[in-house]
């Protein structure tokens, strides 16, 4: 495991490279750590657990959706239609649940006709890139147009809400705690699972040396296209978090999510390169960038002035992460 | 290439082949397919006046594509994500500076270049010193720009292009072409000039096919790859001053239409992203038809989900013509 996991030249001998092999998301965790500590000395309450709790469901979304794109990114591919998935899944089940009287039991349905298109896009999106060997930056470019193109045809305009039964679940509480604790909670034990399995040793394979993954008898092809299939996945059950979270509608929700997807990707330690990476980076990844808007805030930056200062922090998390791996693989 | 001696006889048929796998043949065939197929069905949509609007339509992207061409030519996954936003912010700069007045023009050009050169500067910076990838660092500079223009866009307002300037992207300057159009074709002779016939040209295609032997037989390849993404930067400035010149007024955003379209046209026209070789003239051809084929789908009478369900599925059609990657082999 350690030898796909392990970038050619990087020195693992010390015992800092070392570490840092096995937890490429130390550097993420460890501004994730230095955020919360800012947003508690500016804003005591934001580490409530109220306020975490909000921060999580507004942010789950993101998570899944980083996640999503780290699967294609473990094999070195991208998905730039990961926001177009979203968005689909998102009016797609909105209208279901709508068509089918908005029941509990509708509900669940829509969700997993949903979880249903989102394996769909992704396996689509599989067999253009991989299957066609088509360029994926570009290819999926494409077909994020098709997946709006299909959204817009089920939803023109946005507006239409979820059923209550839905977002009040997803606001809501059972047994005194919160909802989407458990999902955070599930979603955790699902990604160590999913962490274990032989698709993402062959997914890494894949993304450290494509030739020799073939050469050694992998199935190249198939393997890309699974992971694009568990892409879509994700994709469709971020999109079920975010329905949660705006109890609405919306063909476009998902398109300026797409590259936070691939930027929280990078901050939690992945290299686009392939290969080499973790979920729970991509995980820790999507809330820096989340506390990242909140510090913002509580600092009391001008409205006008929050993107700007937004951008340049994450920019520069970006740079920070990038150099400080960098350096400890060395 | 496999077919080491070719008869004689299959000389010709081999060369035929080899010309109708030439990209910018493969643009040209189909840009004049396009033109005869939006002809039938709308008629008037090949006349003189709308080709020369489809052309002015298709310098903005092509100006834009110009940098993008480099960089991508440059290789070492070189791409930039940040075009966008320079076209946006420059447009709202050259807007304020000329503010309808003539005499603003050159400043405003000359302020504009600065600003463009600036950002591609501190993107060339970040990839070469800093060794972050060009994907990730463009993709930070996106998100500084797009909060920069919300500080600028809160400050001043719009502003409006100066008539010499809407003059010169709309109205008939020499041969009945506007200027924009003779600014393109200069664009393309001084691209065409420096790729083939200048020592910087050909270092381009030196680092941007073998990295190491370039750096080993002098060219100083920091420093190229840093001038790439300054005129890159140049480049999305000179568009974002005409794209304020064809619209009269800069509008919120208005250059993130331009970001991925130009990487489509740089495919279209025959330069992998992986860089190393193909040249502007295919990229030319490839804005050309991109544009055609954005506008044929307005004349076609279906709604906008329809036009984007079959842009997108044209697109990945198209992209089947060029540049797929290589069959894995044992």
């Amino acid at each position: 495991m350690s030898g796909l996991v392990a970038q050619p030249g990087a020195g693992a001998h010390t015992g800092i490279g070392r570490i840092f092999e096995r937890f490429p998301f130390l550097p993420a965790f460890v501004i994730l750590i230095a955020l919360l500590v800012l947003n508690g000395l500016f804003e005591p309450n934001s580490l409530s657990f109220g306020a975490l709790t909000g921060l999580v469901s507004t942010y789950l979304a993101l998570m899944l959706l980083a996640v999503a794109q780290t699967y294609v990114v473990y094999a070195a591919d991208i998905d730039l239609s990961v926001g177009a998935i979203l968005s689909l899944v998102n009016v797609s089940i909105i209208v279901l649940m709508q068509l089918m009287g908005g029941s509990a039991l509708s509900v669940l349905v829509a969700c997993f006709a949903g979880i249903g298109i989102g394996l769909a896009c992704g396996i689509f999106n599989g067999i253009i890139v991989a299957g066609l060997r088509l360029q994926p930056i570009v290819a999926t470019f494409a077909t994020s147009i098709i997946f709006t193109g299909i959204a817009l045809y089920i939803m023109p305009v946005s507006g239409i809400p979820a059923p209550s039964v839905y977002w009040r679940t997803y606001g809501g509480r059972l047994f005194d705690v919160p909802f989407v604790i458990y999902l955070a909670v599930a979603v955790a034990v699902i990604l160590y699972v999913i962490a274990r399995t032989r698709l993402i040793t062959q997914l890494l394979a894949v993304g450290d040396n494509q030739q020799s993954a073939y050469q050694s008898g992998l199935p190249v092809t198939m393997t890309r296209i699974r992971g694009y299939a568990l892409c879509g996945v994700f994709a469709a059950l971020a999109a079920l978090c975010i329905t949660g979270d705006t109890a609405s509608g919306d063909p476009l929700v998902g398109g300026a999510m797409t590259l936070n997807s691939v930027a929280a990707v990078v901050l939690g330690g992945t290299a686009l390169s392939g290969g080499v990476g973790s979920v729970a980076g991509s995980v820790i990844g999507a809330l820096i960038i989340g506390l990242v808007n909140s510090l913002v805030f509580f600092v009391g930056t001008p409205s006008e002035w929050q993107n700007l200062v937004q951008g340049l922090a994450i920019l520069v998390a970006l740079t920070v992460g990038i150099l400080v791996s960098r350096r400890a693989g060395q | 290439m496999s077919a080491a001696e070719p008869g004689i006889g299959r000389t010709a048929a081999l060369s035929a082949e080899r010309l109708v796998r030439q990209p910018i043949i493969v643009a040209l065939a189909l840009i004049a397919a396009l033109l005869v197929a939006g002809e039938l069905l709308s008629p008037g949509f090949a006349s003189g006046e709308q080709i020369l609007r489809l052309l002015i339509v298709a310098a903005l992207l092509g100006i834009v594509a110009a940098g993008q061409n480099l960089v991508i030519l440059g290789g070492r996954e070189g791409i930039d994500l940040s075009v966008g936003g320079v076209v946006s912010l420059s447009a709202i700069v050259a807007g304020n500076i000329m503010n309808g007045a003539d005499a603003g023009i050159v400043p405003a050009i000359l302020a504009c270049v600065a600003i463009g050169g600036l950002f591609g500067l501190i993107n060339g910076v970040g990839v070469t010193l800093l060794r972050i990838p060009p994907l990730v660092m463009t993709l930070g500079m996106l998100g500084v720009l797009q909060g920069l223009l919300v500080v600028v866009r809160q400050g001043i307002p719009s502003g409006n292009a100066a008539p010499a300037l809407s003059g010169f992207v709309t109205q008939p300057f020499l041969l009945g072409l506007p200027g924009i159009i003779w600014l393109w074709i200069g664009i393309g002779a001084f691209m065409a000039f420096l790729l083939r016939r200048t020592v910087f040209g050909h270092r381009i295609y030196a680092i941007g096919s073998n990295e190491h032997a370039a750096a080993m037989a002098g060219v100083p390849v920091r420093l190229m790859r840093v001038s790439l993404f300054i005129l890159s930067g140049m480049f999305a400035a000179i568009a974002g001053i005409c794209l304020l010149g064809y619209s009269g007024q800069s509008f919120a955003n208005v250059g993130e239409q331009y970001m991925l379209p130009s990487i489509i046209a740089v495919v279209f026209g025959g330069t992998p992203l992986s860089g190393g070789k193909g040249g502007y003239t295919g990229t030319m051809a490839g804005a050309v038809l991109l544009v055609i084929l954005q506008s044929i789908l307005t004349t076609i009478n279906i709604d906008e989900a329809g036009r984007q369900i079959v842009f997108g599925a044209t697109l990945l059609v198209l992209m089947l013509f060029y540049g797929r990657g290589r069959a894995m082999r044992g």
